[in-house]
């Protein structure tokens, strides 16, 4: 059965035609032409598909689509300003925090989402947040000091001199 | 300006961070179909009948192909690119492989059908109507049972599941050698079976233009032009003229996206037949069922040492499973990069090593980061841990004792490889600094103090990488040339794109690679662009695999480079009105020695375009391709310190250090190769200690068929790992490169059970097999407890 959907997605209102059982997150890639929003597996766990619905994280693979309605999705295309990294992201871009680049939107999103909530967390906190994310590339090694970072210039601070020496060309 | 040596941040962050990567799921084609592909239940079975007449029929159901369809058409079977032979002599055994099984099906997810629809939805529905009448049949999934008598037989050719028996080393040396010792180690252990799981699922696209005769195939591939060649002359039968592969953006592949896998061909078959777009993107689960394995052997281990402990012969017995077909380079992984390698980082003057490869129903095994190397690495380390275990020798000292010497280069192994540089004992030393080894006895009794059991583990390691010289490894059964190509096409203003057929999938070429341009060239970062992934660019190109990117693929944009300067200079003397021998190339400008005359490189290149004035004798243009055939392998080595705690009550594990020393010899881009170690670390300790592929022995159902079953390493089960490096360069390829790819998933599997026995020993545990899951330590700890409390 065929049903509109509509909602606000990264400040622009959309709306779409669905199934019943469409996901949010194929109603994001499929409807909507976002494919930075990532599939990674079949049970909720790898957190690549993770998006903001009314400022919340959720996987977006956990919701469908007919549930967004009225709501406001945020995306990882809506992260930037123009052409400008959000500071989150530019920490990623620093710290050499992702390698295939497949988990990281998710990533984003959820970092994003911790810092919201703790706007100074432990690499103790970061690890722990980051349970419901999987990267196979990384080894989280460089993740963690990203959020570190990014979340340091979030609260307006200096953030600590860059482990790798990486600076802007 | 010198960016080689630099962390110079990477060109491809802002694509991926800001969601406009393009991976194969993120690309639609007009008119696409949806593939589904109905896959077996049973392990093994014989299929009477397949009736696809209501599939056929279902709402928007395009069609359904079979195996006998396929076969009807004339379609081949997927093809090993490498041979190896029997110690008697004999070829492996190599039974077919139907993209579609048609017949039998030989392990849980071998594909049976396709239903190709207008919606994906449309096609997992009408895949629920195929009636497929299977007769069960008795399967075996451990390689062990697979060899002994009366065991379910996986190819009714291929008698008592045997691929193959080989060998190599001189057994008369070794077991002289061993009639000789001192002391004699043994030990049998289990390399554990894993399941690469890059984060991005496999996906196809298969396409044919009906007016040019032209097929296209998107695919999450590390290796486009080798997919083309097998999947068009073996497979489909399509002249490489004809058909384009596309790998774009790739989000990881670990080895696991090397292999032609059977959905490219029956997506490219399909789009044929259906006059439409096929599209096919693997669910997690079906990945868990078709993506190639990893490791799965069974092995025996005697090591023989003379009174001093200098090791006087290594003995090796290994049962690697293949699984249920041969994948693409699966022969070669447990023989010649593995059997090669047990020289390791010692002076072992004999060695021997046979391996039986097993077919069984399971998913088949194949290379996955490291591949040969960690299986190589895990035994070595630990029979040299248990040696200094019995011989009562720190484990540290023990190595120093048996270390090839620094001044020992180019030196010869029993076992075929001739190393050509390292220094061992400074890497070794590196990580035990690092690692406060000598303050580890303080620690130990500190955590005793809070109940924890504590542990320290050293492995060091070597492996060969930048594969491969292309005669050698056709000696040894390769099907292939193992070169790489590169052309450097330089723009009339003096830009310059560069053609590799070297592949990224989060390696970063597009930032190394440009490095090296930049640097050779004397222009900005910004003027360079890698392409790569498109056998419609490329000239040519075998992959990435095998940490071989740089050492071979960036060797060839080396060789491609010089012959851009040495024309380049032709150029310059001519408007220079100067020697040619006199014009030197550095920092971008071509200059009349012990003159101030020079010519930019940017002049030069538009020169070659607008050849006005001109040598007479050259051609026009700036456009260069090379192939480079590496000389040796590389030979990457290091020393990994792992110390952890465990939880007598519960078995848990708590990573406490992890210091890793490693020789990549030159360095690019030092942020990223730490993050290709931090990597393979995750990797390795996620072997160790979480990750097992498991298999009902009875059913052999995949027990382990979602991130539900099969542990992957998460953020909180890693700690911060502390680096190093100690530099010796390559003498072989123009960089100095070795490769740093898989180095962490070498060494840490053996660093990790090392510091778990360390920690064990006092209760009179002598091994471990991995993963170390709680539930296991908390087991075997229980178990060495009972007889201390009987007491």
């Amino acid at each position: 059965m065929q049903k509109t959907v509509s909602l606000t997605v990264n400040g622009k209102p959309v709306s779409a035609t669905v199934e019943g059982r469409t996901l949010l997150v194929q109603l994001l890639r499929e409807h909507l032409g976002l494919t930075g929003t990532h599939v990674g597996c079949d049970t909720s766990q790898c957190g690549a598909c993770v998006v903001h619905v009314d400022g919340e994280a959720v996987k977006s693979c956990t919701l469908l689509a007919l549930q967004a309605e009225g709501r406001s999705v945020a995306t990882i295309e809506g992260v930037a300003t123009g052409d400008t990294l959000h500071p989150m992201q530019e920490a990623f871009r620093n710290n050499h925090a992702l390698q295939c680049g497949f988990c990281t939107p998710g990533m984003v999103m959820s970092a994003l989402d911790l810092v919201k909530n703790n706007p100074n967390p432990t690499e103790r906190e970061i690890r722990e947040y980051l349970e419901g994310n999987l990267c196979r590339c990384t080894g989280y090694h460089n993740i963690v000091l990203a959020i570190a970072e990014g979340a340091a210039v979030m609260r307006g601070e200096t953030p600590p001199a860059n482990v790798h020496g990486a600076a802007a060309e | 300006m010198t960016t080689v040596g630099t962390p110079v941040r990477r060109r491809e962050d802002y694509r991926f961070l800001t969601g406009q990567g393009t991976y194969t799921d993120d690309i639609n084609r007009p008119h696409q179909l949806h593939a589904h592909i109905l896959r077996s239940p049973h392990a093994h079975a014989r299929i009477s009948g397949i009736d696809t007449a209501a599939a056929a029929q279902a709402p928007g159901v395009a069609a359904v192909f079979t195996g006998r369809d396929m076969t009807a058409a004339g379609v081949g079977g997927l093809p090993c690119g490498w041979q190896v032979h029997s110690k008697d002599g004999s070829p492996m055994a190599e039974p077919a492989h139907p993209p579609l099984a048609a017949d039998h099906v030989r392990h849980v997810g071998d594909p049976v059908a396709v239903v190709i629809a207008e919606t994906i939805e449309q096609a997992r529905e009408a895949a629920d109507q195929i009636q497929v009448d299977y007769v069960e049949e008795p399967a075996v999934v451990d390689p062990g049972e697979a060899l002994k008598p009366g065991a379910p037989q996986v190819f009714a050719d291929v008698p008592g599941n045997l691929c193959y028996d080989w060998s190599l080393g001189d057994l008369a040396a070794v077991d002289a050698a061993f009639a000789n010792a001192a002391r004699i180690v043994k030990l049998d252990l289990v390399n554990n079976r894993l399941v690469p799981n890059a984060m991005e699922p496999r996906a196809a696209i298969g396409e044919f233009d009906r007016a040019t005769g032209d097929y296209t195939l998107f695919t999450t591939s590390q290796n486009p032009h080798v997919i083309r060649l097998l999947m068009g002359a073996f497979v489909l039968h399509i002249p490489e003229a004809k058909l384009r592969v596309v790998a774009p953006d790739v989000g990881g592949g670990f080895g696991s996206k090397i292999y032609h896998y059977a959905e490219e061909a029956i997506v490219t078959w399909a789009a044929a037949k259906v006059r439409r777009p096929v599209k096919w993107t693997a669910e997690r689960s079906e990945s868990f069922m078709s993506d190639a394995h990893g490791r799965d052997h069974v092995t025996h281990v005697e090591l023989a040492l003379d009174a001093q402990a200098k090791f006087l012969a290594l003995k090796v017995s290994t049962i690697a499973n293949m699984g249920a077909y041969l994948s693409t380079f699966a022969p070669c992984i447990p023989t010649y990069l593995y059997g090669t390698l047990l020289a390791g980082t010692y002076t072992t003057p004999a060695i021997y090593v046979e391996t039986k490869a097993v077919f069984t129903h399971t998913v088949p095994v194949d290379a996955y980061r490291g591949a040969g190397r960690p299986e190589a690495t895990f035994l070595l380390e630990r029979i040299v841990d248990l040696a200094a275990d019995e011989l009562g020798i720190d484990p540290a000292e023990l190595r120093r004792r048996n270390f090839i010497p620094a001044d020992a280069y180019p030196y010869q192994t029993p076992v075929a490889l001739e190393y050509d540089s390292g220094d061992y004992g400074t890497t070794l030393e590196l990580a035990l600094k690092a690692a406060d080894y000598a303050g580890f006895e303080a620690r130990r009794r500190e955590a005793i103090g809070r109940g924890k059991l504590r542990g320290i583990g050293i492995a060091t390691y070597i492996e060969a990488c930048g594969i491969a010289p292309s005669a050698v490894v056709g000696s040894l059964g390769a099907r292939a040339g193992l070169y790489e190509s590169a052309a450097v096409r330089v723009h009339p203003s003096g830009s310059v794109s560069i053609l590799t057929g070297s592949h990224s999938h989060g390696q970063g070429h597009e930032t190394t690679f440009s490095q090296l341009v930049a640097d050779r060239l004397g222009i900005p970062l910004e003027s360079v662009e890698i392409v790569h992934g498109d056998t419609a660019k490329i000239p040519y190109g075998m992959g990435t695999y095998g940490s071989r990117s740089l050492a071979v693929g960036g060797s060839a944009i080396v060789k491609a480079m010089d012959k851009i300067v040495e024309k380049g200079r032709k150029i310059a003397a001519h408007l220079l009105e100067a020697a040619e021998a006199d014009v030197e190339f550095a920092d971008g400008k071509f200059s009349v020695a012990g003159t101030d005359r020079s010519k930019s490189f940017g002049e030069v290149a538009l020169t070659a375009y607008v050849p006005h004035n001109y040598p007479e004798d050259l051609e026009p243009g700036l456009d260069e391709t090379s192939f480079y055939d590496p000389k040796n392998f590389t030979f990457p080595s290091g020393a990994h310190i792992a110390e952890i705690e465990i939880d007598p009550e519960t078995g848990h594990v708590a990573i406490v250090n992890f210091t890793a020393s490693d020789d990549f010899g030159r360095i690019v881009n030092p942020m990223i190769v730490a993050g290709q170690v931090h990597g393979g670390l995750a990797q390795g300790i996620g072997q160790a200690l979480l990750e097992g592929c498991v298999y009902d022995n009875e059913t052999g159902q995949l027990l382990t068929g979602s991130y539900n079953d099969y542990a992957m390493p998460r953020a909180d089960d890693l700690p911060n790992f502390a680096l190093s490096t100690n530099v010796t360069l390559c003498t072989h390829n123009p960089l100095g490169v070795k490769g740093c790819g898989e180095a962490g998933a070498i060494g840490a599997p053996a660093a990790i059970t090392n510091a778990l026995v360390d920690a064990l020993r006092p209760l009179g545990v002598r091994h471990l097999d991995m993963p170390a899951t709680p539930e296991r330590l908390w087991r075997v700890i229980q178990q060495h407890r009972q007889p201390l409390a009987a007491d």
